[in-house]
């Protein structure tokens, strides 16, 4: 059994066991959220021992030449030394400086970061609320377009974080952001190529995104925004969309439910019609974001229906998973 | 003489092919069961480095990490058909991209090597 030394005491960790896991069995308290690789809230560094190159998958080279790694992805076979990174090497702190309500579940967020917090449209973050509880949400502002940082928080039943969002957080109070990560972002080189973005639910926030960031450098090729949810009230920013699309010729939006009710809506799967789009675009890009299962499906039949899997940008929103410890 | 992989057209060959057969294992009815629910880029990446072993490439495949890797499947029922069924993809791939039949009949000479292996036998 590989040993594990932390904090000057050591832990024997079963084979095929995570750090992470093994960390939170003998009683050390380490922040975590997805347990899938996705938020870095289990963030650490080794001192001495051999990574396993799946710990550090989706980490800056930066960061992993510095024996940074993802504690929920680490299942070691040697011995390795590890401790908790200086977290403020590696969170900014921000204020909150606005609360819209986009629609009933959907809370839009305004952060200020202090100082510079690099970051491209389409990437997401983690938002660490004081005791230590923290989730990830997409990042749909766009940098020297939008003063702020901008995020639509969707409230979850029983969510702990959305929850707190909604009823409690106000203008002014303190919240930390780790640093932006992932690759769900726009590309110059796309420049004449057609867009295919693809959402469910808050699955629109890194779209918006990438639209106005696509719309600030010149895009030239068309883009098809589809935006799905359950019924009307699943969609939002809907007038703003529909502006953009009346202004650009080129922008086409179209939403989808599976129940109208009594609205005009369009019904239909959000990926069935995504599939009945790719066969009039030139040189597709496909962007998909929201519920994993949605994602993962569309990437697999966008891939069998001949699309390059590098030009296929997924992002499934992992849920939290159920038995988070806090670092407080 | 040139090697089978340098004919080919080596790590390029492997990049044209390795989508082209990925798309006919998923969407084939003897086989694509087993694909089901896997991580698509992990799945690629195991691929690229089956097509590099097959084509003659340098490789790190062992017997016994086939053997390892194809476990969980000859469980589920993995037999010599799906081995067939794999080959036989491996081929029209290549035959599309304009692999000489002599080639093609190498590249599964060595695909067949590791069957006992895959099959856990």
């Amino acid at each position: 059994m590989p040993q594990l030394h932390f904090n000057g005491t050591a832990i024997e960790l079963p084979p095929g066991q995570s750090v992470l896991d093994g960390l939170l069995e003998h009683g050390h308290a380490i922040a975590n959220s997805c347990r899938a690789g996705a938020c870095q809230a289990c963030l650490m560094q080794a001192t001495e021992g051999d990574l396993p190159p799946q710990a550090q998958i989706g980490l800056k080279p930066t960061q992993a030449s510095q024996g940074y790694f993802l504690a929920c992805q680490c299942r070691p076979e040697k011995p390795l030394s590890v401790r908790l990174p200086d977290m403020a090497e590696h969170r900014h702190a921000a204020v909150v400086t606005e609360l819209q309500p986009l629609s009933e579940q959907v809370m839009a967020v305004s952060v200020r970061p202090e100082g510079d917090y690099p970051y491209r449209p389409g990437q997401y973050t983690t938002l660490w609320r004081d005791d230590g509880l923290g989730r990830s949400y997409s990042l749909a502002s766009v940098p020297g377009v939008d003063a702020e940082l901008r995020f639509h928080v969707r409230r979850v039943p029983n969510g702990r974080f959305s929850g707190w969002v909604f009823d409690q957080l106000r203008p002014g109070q303190r919240i930390d952001l780790q640093c932006a990560t992932g690759d769900c972002v726009y590309l110059p080189e796309y420049g004449d190529d057609d867009l295919l973005l693809v959402g469910t639910a808050t699955g629109l926030a890194p779209l918006y995104g990438i639209l106005r960031e696509a719309l600030r450098q010149g895009h030239r090729g068309a883009i098809h925004l589809l935006h799905g949810a359950y019924d009307p009230q699943g969609l939002y920013l809907r007038d703003e969309l529909g502006d953009l699309a009346d202004r650009h010729p080129h922008i086409h939006y179209h939403a989808a439910v599976l129940e109208a009710g009594d609205s005009d809506v369009t019904v239909a799967q959000v990926d069935g019609l995504a599939l009945e789009q790719l066969s009039g675009l030139n040189n597709p890009v496909a962007y998909l974001c929201g519920a994993p299962d949605f994602v993962q499906g569309l990437r697999k039949r966008l891939f069998l229906a001949g699309m390059a899997m590098n030009r296929i940008h997924a992002d499934a929103f992992l849920p939290a998973a159920a038995n988070t410890a806090s670092t407080s | 003489m040139t090697s089978l992989y340098e004919r080919i057209g080596g790590a390029q060959a492997v990049d044209l092919a390795v989508e082209n057969f990925y798309r006919k294992v998923l969407t084939d009815d003897r086989i694509s069961h087993f694909f089901d629910g896997v991580d698509m880029d992990a799945q690629i990446a195991k691929q690229k480095g089956f097509l590099t072993m097959v084509f003659g490439g340098p490789h790190s495949y062992t017997g016994q990490n086939m053997r390892d890797g194809h476990k969980h499947l000859v469980a589920r029922g993995l037999n010599d058909s799906h081995v067939d069924a794999v080959i036989e993809l491996l081929g029209q791939t290549l035959a599309e991209l304009g692999v000489a039949d002599s080639d093609i009949a190498e590249i599964a000479a060595i695909a067949n090597s590791v069957r006992d292996d895959v099959l856990d036998r």
